[in-house]
């Protein structure tokens, strides 16, 4: 419990002697802690490769004229980003990371249920990013991350079969931590915690495995048989053989809507930990936060057919799809009113995790909205595969996941790693992302309103002020993503010793050491109030008590 | 925050098999068995995704649907379908065996089972062959493994370039006359294909589920079983009534329409 060293023994420590066996010792773990480390550091290769991605596309788009590449090029550098930003970071990212990290430290478990089949789908994971890696070395892949057909099955001639693959695996990976994950929120719960003591994060985790066990072999299943045409040259979805290409896009977005929520609903969950701890307060409407996890997964299974309207599906599919997307948008404003509350009347700490949460608040309010512009057919007719969509899901995949993401390392950091990062740099670089980001995808809905098509590289000059605003926010966003590289990498050494409750928060993983044990917990915890228990005066004896020069 | 300590909660006795994760082995074994039940229904969703290419497409060709189902063999299949049934029942036995830690009946069991999944897949290998035997211009897998008897094919139900529909069954010709409805013909294309599709994924499970019998017999040879400890030997039996139940869909909606 000391605050001045590490403890003696944790599970980043081990007694290997040779490298070999410090290798040995992390590659063959079944550490949930270790494998969620060997998840961190991958993802985030992959994200940085992502953005290298990202960056050729806006540096190509700063003129209306295709000065940098082909249109064929460019064609695989978007391809490139949005493959391996979705399938190879945003899927796993929250889950795989921080889920492995703190499912069982949240309920008080030594381990998931299954530790030998997680280090399994941290390889099926690296597999399948090698295969992408492999497609991308190789010439790339022009189809975009949709993979839609009939591009895909007979058109394509780019190394559409190998990156399918890569997806293929990987999406076993992401069906084997739903699976752990189920059984240990079933099954491994410390005594006395019940449903409803349950940490919200511990919720919408347990929201997204159910996605992910029921939909990720419907995309097996669809990309399987692109491969199956493309090999055999049979015609499943090509039309000239009786086959129907809409089969794909309906059995894609099955999955892929449900899929944004596979990245959403965690990031929520993180959010949920996060104002709660920073502003002293109970969760408001626990129960309903908590159930609006389960809506937001059931509901997302009814409404991919807003990815089709344009695509002949029929007026009354169309006319049902739009209302129950307006549904969805329910359960999803009931969280964001739930952590307005849990603000009002807080106390409120502006430390680095909660400015990721505050923005994630303000951000995701935008990019849902305009989802609901997206839902309403009428509208959607004029945006739809325009750069108003790629502005939309921006707005809801790098400013809701990303921001939580940052916003949860940043928070169990110190859990992590024992240490702390430097606060000063952590607001700066969050202010960076913040400001970067908006500048880099506001001005995408006005250029999609005013009808730039997405996946162009060409395009009129009176375009060209948006899109250098939006390469110029892209590169402020860059610098936010190097920053913290930089300050936690240095914090591993440098950092002063965390302790084991920095933030004074609640909930089991706080209770034991930083970095914890292997086994987690030195006696299993019993537990005996609800999450969040902030007693209720906690807020204003902090007001009360606050002086100049004590941490915001 | 009360606390109990880890040798507390391991006061009674278990055997080696209890994993570190663990408390008890009843927690083991139910989260071993949820975790079964949950992959159940991954498996189930990869199916689904077959079966829904089946009812689109089903309902675009029916026609050729009839035509095309005609030309399996439904007779082997009707074998095929009861050893199947027949190696559920003696997977249930195993795992009843099992319980009871009777090893005798447990090995019979698990040997008889892989035997019948084992004839499975042999019958189908033939079915298989029977329709690549035609495509080379054989009338059956002997003697087109042989090379006698040779003549020109006119009937290919392998999709691919070589798809030949035969004449006398379907009213609108074979591939080759793509003059006539394009559609119409690539109907019965649609269909063999998902036919190699769903038969050739479930023979896959049934590779993998032979597999999975053959580690659980091993383990049995060692003694790793015991009446209060029979885990794997649920779940692989869970795993095979899975691969059964999907077929027993397969079989009427390929063979049966
Ligand atoms: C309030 C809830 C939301 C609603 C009502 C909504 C609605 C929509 C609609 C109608 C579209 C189709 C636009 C078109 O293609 O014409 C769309 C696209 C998209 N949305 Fe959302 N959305 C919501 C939340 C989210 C979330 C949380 C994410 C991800 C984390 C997300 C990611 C996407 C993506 C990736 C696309 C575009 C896919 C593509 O065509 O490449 N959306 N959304
Ligand atoms: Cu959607």
């Amino acid at each position: 419990m000391s605050t001045i060293s590490l403890p003696q023994s944790s599970y980043i420590r081990d007694n290997s002697r040779t490298f070999i066996d410090w290798l040995k010792s992390w590659l063959l773990t079944v550490d949930h802690k270790r494998i969620a480390i060997l998840y961190l550091l991958s993802i985030n290769f992959f994200f940085l490769l992502g953005g290298l991605a990202a960056t050729l596309v806006r540096v190509e788009l700063i003129t209306p004229q295709g000065d940098l590449m082909s249109s064929d090029v460019y064609n695989r550098a978007f391809t490139l980003h949005g493959v391996i930003m979705v399938f190879f970071f945003l899927i796993p990212s929250i889950p795989a990371v921080l889920g492995n990290f703190l499912v069982p430290l949240m309920i008080g478990a030594r381990d998931l249920a299954f530790p030998r089949l997680n280090l399994l789908s941290w390889y099926l994971y690296m597999i399948g990013g090698i295969f992408a890696l492999i497609a991308a070395v190789f010439g790339g892949v022009d189809t975009g991350w949709t993979f839609y057909t009939p591009f895909t099955s007979t058109y394509s001639n780019s190394n559409v079969v190998m990156s399918i693959t890569g997806v293929f695996i990987m999406g076993f990976s992401s069906i084997l931590t739903g699976l752990n994950f189920i059984a240990t929120i079933h099954k491994m719960r410390a005594p006395g915690l019940t449903w409803f003591r349950l940490p919200l994060f511990i919720w919408a985790n347990y929201a997204t495995s159910i996605i992910q066990i029921l939909a990720t072999p419907v995309l097996g299943i669809a990309l399987l048989l692109v491969i199956v045409e493309r090999v055999w040259g049979v015609g499943i979805y090509d039309p000239a053989l009786g086959g129907d290409p809409l089969l794909f896009q309906h059995l894609f977005w099955f999955y892929s809507h449900p899929a944004v929520y596979i990245m959403i609903l965690p990031a929520m969950g993180v959010i949920s930990e996060l104002i709660s701890t920073f502003s002293r307060k109970r969760i408001f409407g626990y129960e309903f936060i908590a159930f609006s996890s389960i809506a937001i997964a059931i509901l997302g299974f009814l409404v991919w057919g807003h990815h089709m309207f344009v695509s002949s599906q029929s007026v009354y599919a169309g006319l049902i799809f739009s209302f129950i997307t307006m549904l969805v948008a329910i359960p999803s404003a009931i969280k964001v009113f739930n952590w307005t509350a849990t603000l009002y009347k807080g106390s409120i700490s502006y430390r680095t995790p909660m400015l990721y949460a505050l923005g994630f608040i303000g951000l995701f309010v935008i990019g849902g909205l305009t989802g609901i512009f997206l839902g309403v057919t009428a509208v959607d007719l004029h945006v739809t595969d325009t750069y108003f969509v790629v502005a939309h899901f921006h707005y809801v995949m790098v400013g809701g996941t990303i921001m939580a993401y940052l916003g949860g390392i940043h928070f169990w950091w110190p859990k992590m790693t024992g240490r702390m990062y430097n606060e000063i740099w952590g607001s700066i670089a969050a202010l960076i992302i913040f400001v970067g980001f908006n500048m880099t995808f506001f001005p995408q809905f006005i250029l999609g309103y005013l009808g730039m098509p997405r996946r162009y590289h060409v395009y009129p000059p009176e375009f060209q002020i948006l899109h250098v605003m939006s390469t110029a926010g892209a590169s402020i966003l860059a610098i936010g993503f190097i920053v913290p590289l930089i300050y936690l990498a240095i914090s591993l050494r440098k950092g002063a010793i965390a302790g084991d409750n920095p933030w004074g928060a609640t909930g089991l993983e706080w209770k034991t050491s930083s970095p914890p044990p292997t086994f987690n917990f030195d006696k299993t915890p019993i537990v005996t109030e609800e999450a969040y228990a902030y007693p209720p005066e906690a807020a204003e004896r902090d007001a009360a008590s606050w002086r100049p020069g004590s941490p915001l | 925050m009360a606390t109990i300590t880890h040798e507390e909660a391991h006061v009674h006795a278990h055997g080696p098999e209890l994993q570190h994760q663990f408390e008890t082995p009843e927690q083991q074994k139910e989260a071993a068995t949820l975790g079964m039940w949950a992959f159940l229904v991954t498996e189930i969703m990869l199916f689904g995704g077959i079966f829904m290419a089946y009812i689109v497409y089903r309902w675009a060709f029916p026609e050729a649907w009839e035509e095309s189902a005609a030309l399996l063999n439904t007779p082997l299949a009707t074998v095929n379908t009861v050893v199947l049934l027949v190696s559920s029942l003696t997977v249930a036995l195993a795992v009843n065996a099992a319980e009871e830690g009777n090893k005798r009946r447990l090995l019979t069991m698990l040997a008889l089972t892989m035997l019948l999944g084992l004839t499975f897949l042999v019958i189908k290998g033939y079915e298989y062959s029977e329709k690549f035997a035609h495509c080379a211009g054989a009338k059956d897998p002997i003697s087109w493994i042989t090379g006698s008897d040779l003549h020109e094919s006119h009937e290919c139900l392998v999709p691919g370039r070589g798809f030949l529909f035969p004449e006398e069954h379907g009213a609108t010709g074979g591939s080759h006359g793509a003059a006539h409805t394009a559609s119409m013909q690539s109907g019965h294309q649609l269909f063999f294909l998902l036919y190699f599709c769903a038969t050739g994924l479930h023979a896959i499970h049934m590779i993998i589920g032979l597999g999975v019998m053959s580690a659980i017999t091993i383990m049995a040879l060692r003694d790793r079983f015991s009446p209060t400890y029979f885990t794997p030997v649920e779940i692989g039996g869970l795993y095979w009534h899975l691969i059964d139940i999907i077929w027993v869909f397969l079989f009427p909606l390929f063979y049966l329409v």
